[in-house]
């Protein structure tokens, strides 16, 4: 509590943690490539530092406030001093700026032109290292590290799984995982959330725009695109419109204009999920089935559990993830000569995660010996496709998804924000059309911001006991308290990305973590409103889907304990 | 793989500490003691049973110059590059060494496992500038020729 002075002008604090915070709050920027408010404070790159009355410099970030003080953000000497430390900071960096994968984004170099560093005085001593591309999922370029470690404490801190680690000492110093292996054979889940704190090229996206350019390219070839809900409420940012709108419209447009042939909406898919989960855990409890059941769409979170935990394999669900599902039932469907019509089928999925890159090439993702999902976008590549195509996003027609697929309920919509798949499991066991039945859903606790999140549903006579978990490290949190039978539960939901699908590692980063997710988040609420259908069984779709052709391939689609 | 002994004797090691992040660096020291370097897939195996990641134990035996995870050969040769020695002229000796070795910056050890040459920052005998140490012995005013003639001395005892 009290008051402190940034730039002659009085503030009052409160508990801010630090310094930083204070001066941010108060709408000053001041810059930073360390400094993550949900990680622990690091204090390693200096940009943040300030000047106060008595000419005393230090670290905002790790610098508790106090009442009285006087401080200064942008004098001449701290100009100075941060243009200093990024002419370092580039001396020993790769610069082939033009050439690299986070190029506009890159807050290196922003920072470079912001504080006009024209020239660089240094020679670069530093050998250049291999480049990483072992990982379907996240590229590791070393050259392109300032050493910040945000990687190394989101993959510890949020992720619980410490794959990355500092190496070495000064000059030499380098962020790597253990031993230097490749990212492939590390215990990495792909989950992306390191490439999200990066603030340079070091760690960005394995994109595979490219393979989807060359499929749009053959006239032999029909492409069929899926898009995650997660993506609808992340594309918008990219383009000017308001964060957190739902473009689906647009998306399918665009796709269309690209040369799509197909272009299908995974909420489809999600809907058939939840019919089968759903089903899946009635069957657990009335049949002694493994208990509790946990959820499958996450692939990082699969991934987490067959590497620390492979007690829990049975406790999930044998159900494919809506992307796995979507793309088994598209391929099924275009081996009937009939559809095929004498072309080959591509099926591209559109996802705001980078482990849904990693999923698709899993065996138990194929289905009759074919992989289902060829080509994994994420988020962040189909904005890049958009731009590069020439569409004017901003002004599109809105256009709906094509058919035979086209419709999905706004339980499988809401699947992209944590919480979002108890609740359309939920949803689907309630088979009344009252509308306060879906309000008393999403009021029993399952909508909270809580990375653990318990609450209790009656359900025929028992009471289901859920636990909704974001984040590795707070899953671990849940697992842990299993496992030493302090905790037991019925149903358990885990997403990897702290938040859900919609802060994945595939999305695009503007702004601030907590407007992002606050406005994507609201974004698929407001998408689950407006469409017609709430619950999955409602999707009229499902019932051709279960009476039609695929009727006596359910299991082989659907679930994944036939293919491994 | 390793051995099961190599195994064996470091869960021996492991029991004479706190299963804890904190006994990390002796748990080290001590097998680097029993073999002379530290084997990687110890360092793993120890890292699992402290309950720390693998990340952190190589972050930690990075850093510090002394742990290795090569295996150095039967005398290792420490030479002096400290401020003193470097003025002293060491570094003919380390580059006559080097070449008469078939080593570099790169490589410390010979293929035959007998020698192995790496720098070291100070002995802390300045004034027997340049200073070389083999194995536990120091060996003072080092010149390139008396380097050679050490390592047929040394070559000759096998």
């Amino acid at each position: 509590m009290g008051t402190i002075t940034i730039n002659g002008k009085k503030y009052e604090f409160t508990n801010e943690k630090n310094i930083l915070t204070i001066i941010r709050n108060a709408g000053i920027e001041v810059p930073t490539l360390c400094y993550q408010p949900e990680l622990s404070v690091f204090g390693a790159c200096r940009l943040c530092t300030v000047e106060d009355d008595r000419g005393r410099c230090f670290a905002s970030c790790s610098e508790e406030p106090r009442d009285g003080m006087v401080i200064y953000t942008h004098t001449e000497r701290l100009r100075k001093h941060r243009k200093l430390i990024v002419e370092l900071l580039l001396a020993a960096h790769c610069r082939d700026c033009t050439t690299c994968d986070k190029h506009g984004k890159c807050k290196l170099q922003h920072l470079a032109y912001q504080l006009g560093v024209n020239q660089v005085r240094f020679q670069n001593h530093r050998e250049e290292m291999p480049v990483d591309f072992s990982s379907p999922s996240i590229v590791r370029d070393p050259n392109k590290c300032v050493l910040c470690g945000n990687c190394v404490r989101a993959c510890s801190e949020l992720q619980g799984i410490g794959v990355l680690g500092f190496a070495h000492r000064g000059t030499d110093a380098i962020v790597t995982p253990a031993f230097n292996r490749n990212m492939a054979d590390t215990n990495c889940v792909a989950c992306g959330q390191c490439r999200v704190v990066c603030p340079t090229g070091a760690l960005t996206i394995h994109h595979n725009m490219t393979e989807v350019w060359q499929a749009l390219g053959d006239k032999n070839t029909r492409v069929v695109a899926q898009i995650a809900p997660a993506v609808r409420v992340a594309v918008s940012e990219a383009f000017g419109l308001p964060k957190g709108e739902n473009s689906i419209g647009k998306i399918v447009a665009a796709l269309h204009r690209m040369g799509f042939d197909q272009v299908y909406d995974t909420i489809y898919s999600a809907d058939l999920t939840i019919m089968e989960e759903a089903a899946e855990f009635l069957d657990r409890v009335a049949n002694g089935g493994t208990l509790p059941l946990m959820t499958s769409c996450c692939p990082a979170w699969v991934k987490f559990v067959e590497n620390e935990y492979p007690e829990f394999k049975p406790n999930i669900s044998t159900c494919r993830s809506p992307q796995g599902m979507f793309s088994a039932v598209l391929k099924e469907y275009y081996r009937d000569e009939a559809n095929a019509q004498g072309k080959k089928t591509v099926v591209v999925s559109i996802m705001p995660c980078t482990a849904k890159k990693m999923e698709a090439k899993r065996p138990d993702y194929h289905t009759f010996g074919e992989q289902d999902t060829d080509i994994v976008l994420t988020t962040k590549e189909l904005i890049r496709m958009i731009d590069a195509h020439g569409i004017n996003f901003e002004d599109l027609p809105s256009e709906t998804c094509d058919m035979p697929f086209g419709l999905g309920s706004g339980g499988g919509v809401i699947f992209g924000t944590t919480g979002g798949v108890t609740e359309a499991v939920l949803r689907r066991l309630t088979e009344g059309k009252d509308p306060n039945e879906l309000a008393t859903i999403a009021e029993c606790g399952v909508r909270g911001r809580e990375g653990i999140r318990e609450f209790t549903v009656p359900y025929n006579g028992i009471d289901v006991k859920i636990c909704v978990a974001s984040g590795l490290a707070n899953a671990r949190e849940v697992l842990e308290s299993i496992k030493s039978g302090e905790k037991s539960y019925h149903f358990i939901e885990v997403m990897a990305c702290p938040g859900g699908c919609v802060m994945g590692g595939g999305q695009p980063i503007n702004g601030t973590k907590q407007v992002r997710r606050e406005t994507r988040r609201q974004g698929l609420y407001n998408a689950d409103r407006e469409l017609v259908f709430k619950r999955p069984h409602e999707n009229p779709l499902m019932d051709v889907f279960y009476n039609g052709p695929f009727k006596d391939k359910t299991h082989e689609l659907l679930h994944t304990s036939h293919h491994e | 793989m390793l051995d099961a002994s190599y195994y064996r004797k470091t869960d021996e090691i492991i029991s004479r500490y706190v299963r804890d992040a904190r006994s990390l660096i002796p748990i080290m020291q001590d097998i680097q003691a029993e073999y002379r370097y530290l084997p990687a897939e110890l360092l793993s195996y120890v890292a699992k049973e402290i309950g720390i990641t693998e990340a952190k134990a190589y972050s930690v035996a990075t850093f510090y110059e002394n742990f290795s995870f090569e295996a150095k050969g039967k005398y290792v040769i420490k030479v002096c590059d400290g401020t003193a020695c470097h003025v002293r002229h060491s570094t003919p000796v380390l580059e006559a060494l080097w070449k008469e070795l078939g080593l570099s910056k790169k490589k410390h050890t010979t293929d035959d496992m007998l020698f192995t040459v790496e720098t070291v920052s100070c002995l802390g005998a300045c004034g027997l500038a340049p200073t070389m140490m083999v194995n536990d012995q120091v060996h003072p005013s080092m010149t390139p020729e008396k380097a050679l003639a050490l390592i047929e001395e040394l070559r000759g005892k096998g």
